[in-house]
């Protein structure tokens, strides 16, 4: 050791000379690399978040507007001459008159409100009536039904404003953008204006998006997400019950039982590969099988939840072995040791400590399963409007019904811009119902884990 | 125990436990075990010895048949149970590991309570009809694993909460409570300090009063302190079989004494 620290004359120079105080240019350099690998990856960060910033304001920014809708508070009176001419209250007669009937009754009720609120309005009564949705008749023939003995009385209602006068409240509608437009006129937003002023005519919020059903192209005021979001459910039940199971069942046969050999190697890469299938074509097999040869409903949740399942399975799988493997063999072996056989060391030891991860796993495909939009086009879940909400379990199975992000890219492309808030308010259920899922995964991951 | 004593060490004409006859192990291609005949006494330790990857482990682990779960693994030969070949197509591998239990390597508790561990084996092999049997046989087994005193008042806490010494010496209670007739014990202080150590050892002691044990160690001084018989193994084969006085102060092999020497290994 002497000889290296003392460095005697005539000695090979030292590789590492120079004071340490002093950076040489190699460490500077070194430190310049690591300095501006540093940047880049901060770089990388900063772009992503602000990705996704602009995503979740766009996002919240166009669709709060469907969770808000203008409605129009009527004092309407049930003429009797018009509703039962006869007076008997007789339930088949009052359904005779049709919805058409309940348009002088509507309108009276605009003129009374106006002439009651001292508003000037060269507006006809047809035009008055505009201003209301055109699902209002409904609405009041609905209630009329319900309640015949109100005939004859006068009513206070909550009426759905058009979806002009909606979006001339939220913005979306302006004096400008009306000029070539025939449902609406400058006169009858001057009379909106006034009602509003009158507090006849207010922006609440709406409860009927989040449950209600979808509307036809007409009526974009009353449309829902709510009978959609019954359907996915359906789907996400079927597709639990089957896939964990079945996904399962296959994982810890795979990896615990199977012998190594061509065959199973083969199933394996198959299962890899599938989970990279892209989701359309698992929706032309669903209809295919399902539908073309099973002859199953189109449209219905059942067979929504058999192609989502087949779509899930290699998602699942291939977690559930992940976290199969990652139980040490130290406890196998420790089962095996005492006299377990291979199943109850599987059962009792490895599945539990498994449980976690094979429940994460399962929660992110349902998520991924739930925002599934390309299969459900191909059997038929696109484009149906579902206008009541199944009332049994079978029902909710087989009844045709859509999705949450198939009713989504229904109304983002259907003609009325109102549609278009509606498809970004869709939006902000589906992704709260997402990020709700993927918590609950971190949170059980989280949880449960176990250091041995 | 220390050297002194090793000769004195009586060796009984005892019954053979186990008997193996040509046992040759392959791993693939690979020719782990070549032709390996040994005689494994009853009521006795017999320590297996020998440089890493001699096969030594190996071998241990084919006398209750833990190498099944290896696919690639291959045994010829016969090995003999008080007379009975365990790899006879007719004997189940899990019937067998409840008469010829093992302790590991590295300490491996359940991630459940010091008696749920204790108790697993007895409950899955139904060793007990009630509750009361059961505490009977978990604190039996704890006292013959020299660890009841430390943990009788924790039961319910988790086994994996101890520490080394006493995580092992838990495994050993948990592979006594199904009342093996032998046990297997695959280098078991190697995770351990030589306090821990030391408590191990004192137990794989009095548990030769009931059990014939088989211990595989890296240390040569733990065989001679814990062994009545010696078996070395190199390269596959058995170099040498006798009992540990002999094989420590009196090899016959040259390669034995240059491992116990310390030129190889």
């Amino acid at each position: 050791m002497t000889d290296l620290s003392q460095n005697p004359a005539g000695a090979a120079p030292r590789k590492h000379g120079g004071s340490l105080l002093e950076k040489s240019p190699h460490t500077r350099k070194r430190n310049a690399a690591e300095t501006r690998f540093k940047a880049y990856g901060i770089a990388a960060i900063t772009a992503g978040l602000i990705m996704l910033l602009v995503l979740v304001t766009t996002i919240v920014g166009k669709g709060t507007g469907a969770f808000q809708q203008t409605f129009v508070t009527l004092n309407v009176e049930l003429l009797e001459a018009k509703l039962d001419k006869k007076g008997n209250r007789d339930l088949a007669d009052i359904k005779k008159v049709t919805t058409f009937g309940y348009a002088p009754i509507i309108k009276g009720a605009m003129e009374a409100a106006i002439e009651d609120l001292g508003i000037e309005t060269s507006l006809k009564s047809k035009e008055l009536a505009g201003i209301l949705s055109k699902d209002v008749a409904a609405q009041l023939r609905d209630y009329v039904i319900a309640n015949p003995d109100q005939i004859g009385q006068t009513v206070e209602f909550r009426f759905l404003a058009s979806s002009r006068v909606d979006g001339y409240l939220k913005g979306r509608v302006t004096r400008d953008s009306i000029v070539n437009d025939k449902n609406i006129s400058a006169e009858q937003l001057d009379l909106v204006d006034a009602l509003a002023a009158a507090g006849v005519l207010e922006k609440t919020f709406n409860l009927d998006f989040i449950f209600g059903a979808d509307a036809s192209d007409a009526r974009p005021e009353a449309a829902g997400i709510g009978v959609s979001m019954l359907g996915s459910l359906f789907m996400m039940l079927v597709v639990l019950a089957l896939a964990l199971p079945i996904g399962v069942a296959a994982s810890i046969y795979l990896e615990e039982f199977a012998p190594q050999n061509w065959l199973t190697d083969m199933i394996e890469v198959n299962i890899s590969n599938l989970a990279a299938v892209p989701s359309i074509v698992f929706g032309i097999l669903g209809l295919a099988v399902f539908i073309n040869y099973m002859h199953l409903p189109t449209s219905a949740p059942l067979v929504g939840g058999l192609v989502l399942t087949l779509m899930t399975l290699p998602t699942i799988i291939i977690s559930t072995r992940a976290s199969l493997k990652s139980v040490p063999p130290s406890i196998r072996d420790a089962a095996l040791g005492v006299g377990a056989s291979k199943m109850q060391a599987v059962f009792h030891h490895v599945l539990p400590l498994a449980a976690p991860g094979i429940l994460t796993g399962t929660i992110i495909g349902l998520a991924q399963a739930l925002g599934e939009t390309a299969p459900l086009l191909l059997i038929g879940m696109v484009g149906f409007i579902a206008s009541n909400a199944p009332e049994t379990l079978a029902d909710g199975l087989l009844a045709p019904n859509s999705a949450m992000p198939a009713q989504i890219y229904e109304w983002a492309k259907r003609a009325d811009p109102a549609f278009y808030e509606r498809a970004w308010g869709g939006i902000i259920i589906l992704l709260l119902f997402l990020v709700t899922m993927n918590t609950l995964a971190v949170i059980l991951r989280r949880r449960f884990e176990r250091r041995w | 125990m220390n050297d002194m004593t090793l000769m004195e060490k009586t060796v009984e004409t005892q019954n053979i436990k186990i008997a193996a006859k040509d046992v040759n192990v392959y791993y693939g291609d690979s020719h782990a075990i070549k032709d390996v005949n040994v005689e494994i006494e009853d009521n006795t330790v017999t320590a297996f010895i020998g440089p890493s990857g001699c096969g030594k482990s190996t071998f241990l682990r084919c006398l209750n048949r833990m190498n099944d779960t290896i696919d690639i693994c291959r045994v010829k030969g016969d090995i003999l149970l008080d007379g009975e070949d365990i790899y006879d197509k007719r004997v189940d591998p899990v019937q067998l590991r409840a008469k010829v239990g093992m302790v590991f390597q590295k300490p491996n508790p359940f991630p459940k309570s010091i008696y749920d561990n204790v108790a697993y084996g007895p409950r899955i092999h139904g060793l007990a009809r009630n509750k009361a049997e059961l505490d009977e046989i978990v604190e039996k087994s704890l006292r013959r694993g020299a660890i009841w005193d430390e943990v009788k008042d924790r039961l319910d806490a988790p086994g994996t909460g101890l520490s080394g010494g006493q995580q092992q010496r838990l495994c050993i209670a948990r592979a006594v409570a199904t009342e093996p007739e032998v046990l297997l014990m695959d280098e078991p202080c190697s995770a351990l300090d030589p306090i821990a150590t030391a408590q191990v050892e004192e137990l794989i002691d009095e548990l030769r009063s009931q059990y014939s044990v088989v211990i595989v160690t890296h240390s040569m001084q733990q065989a001679a302190r814990v062994s009545q018989k010696t078996a070395f193994f190199h390269l596959g084969n058995l170099v040498e079989f006798g009992p540990t006085g002999q094989i420590f102060t009196n090899p016959e092999d040259p390669r034995t004494e240059s491992y116990i020497t310390g030129r190889i290994g």
